[in-house]
């Protein structure tokens, strides 16, 4: 029981904290933004590949690579890039900001 | 050679005659016995490495939340690697490779659909399936609505996600290694579904995570191996590669542009929801989040985890354009009398021949070794995901209503897991010779368009409550089911009919957006008293949500 009520009252001190609400925000419309990013480069990437097939097919530099292989692995290391960018800014500023809040919570 | 000429023989005699057993006593299997030495020398290391640690895990699971999340301790760094053991089936190293083989530019669709995922998982989705649940993704789904309803809607999804995606598995398997070690298929599909369940039963998450974990090891490495080895061929250029490429491939310079994988937009935007929103619904992926101590380590998996796949599906490139310039060429691998392409022992063997020619008849035991440890590393997460959906979710919260024991709970999913193994072999033997290519289309389209948006609704939307999750849930669950069953795949390739009732390959383009319509709808709609309720809990739930303070924590060993 006293765990619970403990847990609650922290509760209460967390939804009165501004800090809550500016991480919550933040950590939100960061996420969101990234996503549509992801989204994007990738529905991007399918479009070109419905409409845009002469363009990918397009040589590179002159040679027989074409533009569509730096951009297909592009796509690859866009996705891996962005998941660092997200995981580098939690880790530090979102993460700091939890442990404050948390830490006024008690 | 020999070794390869025998591997072939015993392969053609198997898929010509179906006879393995009868072919017990002749020359032909006393050299089967000699050509599969190797392969099956690794793979034997393998399950008793395996074993040894289902022994040692078995002997730590006290409580349930060791067997279900292995105690909560695994790393983010393990459990990157494990959930990248998970989710690289054989059916992507070899499917993805045969197709880049077969069609060039085209497998690269596949492998970025199928990375593109990740990121979403990890914005969307990781850490607060982290701090919400507990073992399952319908923990979190439910967490403040009606345990019931919500429960039975996802563990309905999840367990026709994980039966489909075992039957697809074990199918592969049985074709795989009757192929790779000449063994019958059904030993094969038996041996597959003996190992798991003893994996599962005894050494629970924990087990099943240093399988994952080993797997992805030996996949990781083999599948540089062959790159390497490729690439070295042709002096690191990808221009000498794909020069090479054009110049023996008959379909030419067309292998450098997308060709007819995809043509119809609509087919091709439907395509990358499915994969793309798929992947962050299968519930065999969602519950490895709950063996990490914190939201941070959630977070941290799926960066290691999106890192190691995106690696992996790159080398697949690699793989499937050294397969056309290095197997298509050697004419000791080629199929003579289908002639083209095709190879001996049939479509998925670009990438085992190529190992052939790399590394010769060692490394070739040693992939065909890989590809059996992957199929056995992907059912157990499947079976272990379906074992939980039917103890914790059916039996725990809704049959007994949180009334049971600890104990009693682990014993069910210890049952459900060896019903489940029963049922995967009985169904990998039945759907032998069937048509399994909808699988993925079915198996990711439930994924994207039932598990999904639920999942995103209950952490994300104020209004969401119990019939709106229920019902936007099931109009995706049944949509997507439906039209699969409507579409080419089953209704012309498997029931017959001349023309299909849906003209799309993958529904998800219209099922997906259906639930989440569904659910704020009929969440709109509902004025009830739990409703209302069901608002108000909501911002306890955000607090847990996005700080952890309440969340479930690491086990106190």
């Amino acid at each position: 029981m006293t765990q619970v009520s403990s847990t609650q009252d922290a509760g209460n001190k967390i939804r009165n904290n501004p800090k809550f609400h500016e991480l919550v925000r933040k950590r939100t419309s960061f996420a969101w933004t990234l996503s549509a990013v992801m989204l994007a480069i990738y529905f991007g990437f399918i479009l070109l590949i419905a409409y845009g097939k002469s363009f990918l097919g397009s040589s590179l530099s002159g040679g027989v690579t074409t533009i569509g292989f730096p951009i297909g692995v592009g796509v690859i290391l866009a996705a891996i890039a962005l998941t660092g960018v997200y995981v580098r800014r939690a880790n530090t500023e979102f993460d700091e900001l939890n442990r404050q809040i948390i830490e006024e919570a008690r | 050679m020999k070794t390869l000429n025998a591997i072939v023989a015993a392969a053609a005699t198997l898929l010509l005659s179906g006879a393995a057993l009868a072919a017990g006593a002749d020359m032909g299997a006393a050299e089967k016995q000699a050509t599969n030495w190797h392969a099956i020398v690794m793979f034997v290391i393998f399950v008793g490495i395996t074993l040894g640690i289902t022994y040692w895990a078995a002997r730590k699971n006290k409580t349930a939340k060791d067997f279900y999340a292995a105690g909560g301790g695994i790393t983010g760094f393990q459990n990157g690697l494990a959930i990248a053991g998970d989710y690289m089936s054989a059916a992507s190293f070899l499917g993805i490779s045969a197709l880049v083989y077969g069609s060039g530019y085209d497998g690269l669709i596949f492998s970025v659909g199928w990375l593109v995922g990740w990121p979403i998982i990890l914005f969307l989705i990781a850490e607060r399936l982290r701090n919400l649940g507990k073992f399952t993704f319908a923990d979190v789904a439910s967490y403040r609505l009606a345990q019931g309803p919500v429960r039975i809607f996802a563990a309905t999804s999840a367990l026709i996600v994980v039966i489909f995606y075992l039957i697809g598995q074990m199918v592969g398997a049985g074709q795989l290694i009757k192929l790779l070690f000449g063994l019958d298929y059904l030993v094969a599909v038996i041996v597959v579904g003996a190992l798991m369940m003893v994996y599962v039963t005894f050494g629970g998450m924990t087990a099943t995570t240093w399988v994952q974990i080993i797997k992805a090891c030996l996949l990781l490495g083999g599948a540089t191996f062959i790159a390497f080895g490729v690439m070295s061929t042709f002096g690191f250029s990808f221009e000498a590669l794909f020069t090479r490429a054009i110049e023996v491939h008959p379909k030419g310079g067309a292998i450098m542009a997308p060709g007819s994988l995809v043509t119809n937009p609509i087919d091709a935007i439907s395509l990358g929801l499915t994969l793309m929103f798929g992947t962050a619904g299968l519930p065999h992926i969602l519950m490895r989040f709950f063996t990490v101590p914190n939201a941070k380590e959630a977070r941290k998996s799926v960066f290691y985890a999106t890192g190691f796949i995106g690696y992996f599906y790159i080398l697949t490139f690699i793989i499937g354009f050294g397969a056309i310039t290095l197997v298509a060429t050697d004419p000791q691998y080629l199929d003579a009398a289908k002639g083209g392409l095709a190879l001996k022992g049939g479509g998925n063997m670009p990438a085992i021949w190529l190992a052939h020619a790399i590394g010769g008849d060692i490394f070739l035991g040693f992939i065909s070794a890989v590809a059996f440890a992957t199929i056995l590393a992907v059912v157990s997460g499947l079976t272990l995901a379906g074992a939980s959906a039917i103890s914790h979710d059916l039996y725990a919260s809704v049959f007994a209503r949180g009334r049971t024991t600890e104990a009693r709970e682990v014993r069910v999913s210890r049952i459900a897991s060896l019903g489940l193994g029963v049922i995967a072999v009985i169904l990998g033997v039945i759907f032998e010779k069937q048509n399994v290519a909808f699988i993925v289309a079915l198996t990711f389209s439930i994924a994207a368009s039932a598990t999904f948006p639920v999942l995103v609704m209950a952490m994300f939307s104020k209004s969401l409550t119990t019939r709106g999750a229920v019902i936007g849930g099931y109009i995706g669950l049944v949509g997507s089911v439906g039209c699969v069953i409507l579409s080419k795949v089953v209704w012309v390739q498997s029931f017959g009919f001349a023309e299909p009732l849906f003209p799309f390959v993958y529904p998800t383009l219209f099922t997906m957006p259906a639930a989440f319509i569904g659910c704020w709808l009929f969440s709109k709609m509902d004025t009830s008293a739990r409703a209302q309720a069901e608002r108000a809990a909501y911002e306890a739930q955000a607090i847990r949500s996005e700080t952890g303070l309440g969340a479930e924590g690491a086990a106190a060993h």
